[in-house]
């Protein structure tokens, strides 16, 4: 009998396959993972206590920082919330509303398009990677047109957007959306359908509906377990519930279904883009709002579906022009939690991929 | 829009099961109550699994520093019903201690180290309580009211 003993290796927090500024510290019996301990806090800059000494409008550009990629979602759970504070909802042009989902589900598709590109380069597939990320330059060139920035746009205003978009960037965006599917079916192609990534991610970290819900998964991640809810259109927020769109589930909750859900649900979004771009009007894209904003005492916690799954605001008011406090419920800081479980038991090559699956962004993990 | 739950009925129904442990908290969302800070597990497990209301779904849990004491925040959801509900929970301001509920939800295990770290809450029961965001040898709880910068 050969005599073997555990090995502890460190992964990160400066690693390709972390993501991002995160650690990891595996417990290893051969190439077998038996422990993960996370540890986090590399990437933490205070962003709750900063809101409380910044404006309400002032914090919009800060929100950019937390899942840097996908800003403009964020900037747009962010004004949601105060407007909901405010209880100016139902004041916001409808312009704006088309603007404001347009914005959303372009950024969805350039945090998927991460997600598919590092996603393969985690399972070694180079060309995949370069696939993914040709669509995604062009999501991010539309996106410095809305604000000047490819991954921090400061474009969400409280009560509106910063400004109207041109006639140039909606023929763009058409062509974009019409060349998108197309870009999809060679996704599945090179990868979906590759029999040596089917066989690298099928039955890998099987994520049961219970355990999902006992770690607080929300968005893919807890639709790839089987639950059947997107706020999208279980709840729509702003006018969502004017799209017609499908909901993706998974079947067994694996780390391929965690992938797979992500490429269906681009085909969603570029189904919603396609139905914003018929149905919006013209008009002012700005709802009158105070220059000073001073949302009255109360408190309020908004929701909505981000890429990555809920990102949530809890704000706290004393009727002032700062915010008492400021909560940000982010989900890959909760969903990370899972990692450990997810990954004992499975191969270290596995782990990466599982790590990859969560689709963690460590701007949001650590705030 | 998120559905309110009759609070009137269900906080009857608490106090009724585990004795006086809850009331209607007032505020501008219409969906809170308020829970004393020793029955929070089982008010929280009651919550969880009774078919009636099955607030299975814990999306935020946390802290607020007010003038007067720090106040818990759960916001808990519902698969099922789609309803929401929060349940806060009031600690005085010198040793602030709660009951963990990592024995329900994984989930709060990560959020309860959070509000340990940033606003030091205790969590009593809670497996791991240590610092997750800032250094170890970090001093202070940076999102108290009190807490000096620079």
């Amino acid at each position: 009998m050969l005599k073997t003993q555990e090995l502890t290796l460190n992964m990160g927090p400066v690693h390709p396959s972390t993501h991002g500024v995160y650690r990891c510290v595996l417990t290893l019996d051969g190439e077998y993972v038996r422990n993960a301990v996370n540890h986090i806090g590399y990437l933490h800059r205070g962003l709750e206590k900063l809101a409380e000494s910044r404006t309400y409008s002032q914090f919009i550009p800060y929100t950019d920082r937390l899942d840097y990629c996908s800003g403009l979602a964020n900037e747009l759970a962010y004004v949601m919330a105060v407007e909901k504070l405010m209880g100016i909802t139902e004041e916001i042009p409808e312009r704006a509303q088309y603007l404001r989902v347009i914005c959303a589900e372009l950024q969805r598709l350039a945090s998927h398009g991460i997600f598919v590109g590092s996603f393969a380069l985690d399972t070694a597939g180079m060309t995949a990677f370069f696939y993914a990320f040709r669509e995604r330059d062009r999501v991010l060139e539309l996106i410095t047109r809305i604000g000047g920035n490819r991954l921090t746009p400061n474009y969400m205003r409280i009560g509106g957007v910063a400004r109207d978009l041109e006639e140039d960037f909606f023929k763009e965006l058409k062509q974009l959306m019409d060349d998108y599917d197309a870009a999809i079916d060679e996704y599945d192609g090179i990868l979906t359908g590759n029999e040596i990534f089917q066989s690298r991610t099928k039955g890998v970290s099987i994520v049961s509906k219970e355990m999902a819900l006992d770690y607080g998964f929300t968005g893919p991640n807890l639709r790839a377990s089987g639950v059947d809810y997107d706020m999208r259109r279980d709840e729509p927020y702003g006018i969502y519930d004017r799209f017609k769109f499908e909901v993706p589930i998974g079947e067994t909750g694996d780390t391929f279904d965690r992938y797979v859900l992500r490429v269906k649900e681009m085909r969603e979004s570029v189904k919603i883009i396609k139905q914003a771009l018929e149905q919006i009007p013209e008009g002012p894209v700005m709802a009158k709002v105070p220059k000073v904003i001073k949302p009255p005492v109360g408190e309020v916690f908004h929701c909505i579906e981000n890429p990555k799954g809920h990102l949530g605001f809890h704000i706290v008011s004393d009727g002032s022009t700062k915010p008492y406090r400021t909560r940000i419920y982010s989900p890959t800081f909760v969903m990370l939690s899972a990692f450990p479980e997810m990954a004992k038991g499975t191969h270290i090559m596995d782990a990466v991929l599982i790590l990859a699956s969560i689709d963690i962004v460590l701007g949001e993990v650590d705030r | 829009m998120a559905k309110l739950i009759d609070r009137e009925a269900l906080v009857g129904e608490l106090n009724k099961k585990f004795g006086d442990c809850a009331e209607v908290f007032e505020d501008n969302t219409n969906q809170s109550i308020k829970v004393k800070p020793e029955k929070l597990v089982e008010v929280m497990k009651e919550l969880k699994e009774n078919p009636n209301y099955e607030l299975n779904w814990i999306k935020n849990l946390n802290a607020v520093d007010y003038p007067e004491n720090f106040t818990m925040v759960y916001h808990l959801d519902s698969l099922t019903y789609h309803h929401k509900l929060t349940v806060k929970v009031e600690v005085e301001k010198t040793n602030p201690q709660v009951p963990s509920i990592t024995s329900l939800w994984k989930a709060a295990d990560v959020m309860e180290r959070e509000a340990y770290d940033l606003m030091g809450m205790v969590f009593t029961g809670h497996p791991n309580l240590k610092r997750i965001l800032l250094a170890d040898d970090f001093v202070g709880h940076p999102l108290r009211k009190d807490f000096q910068l620079a």
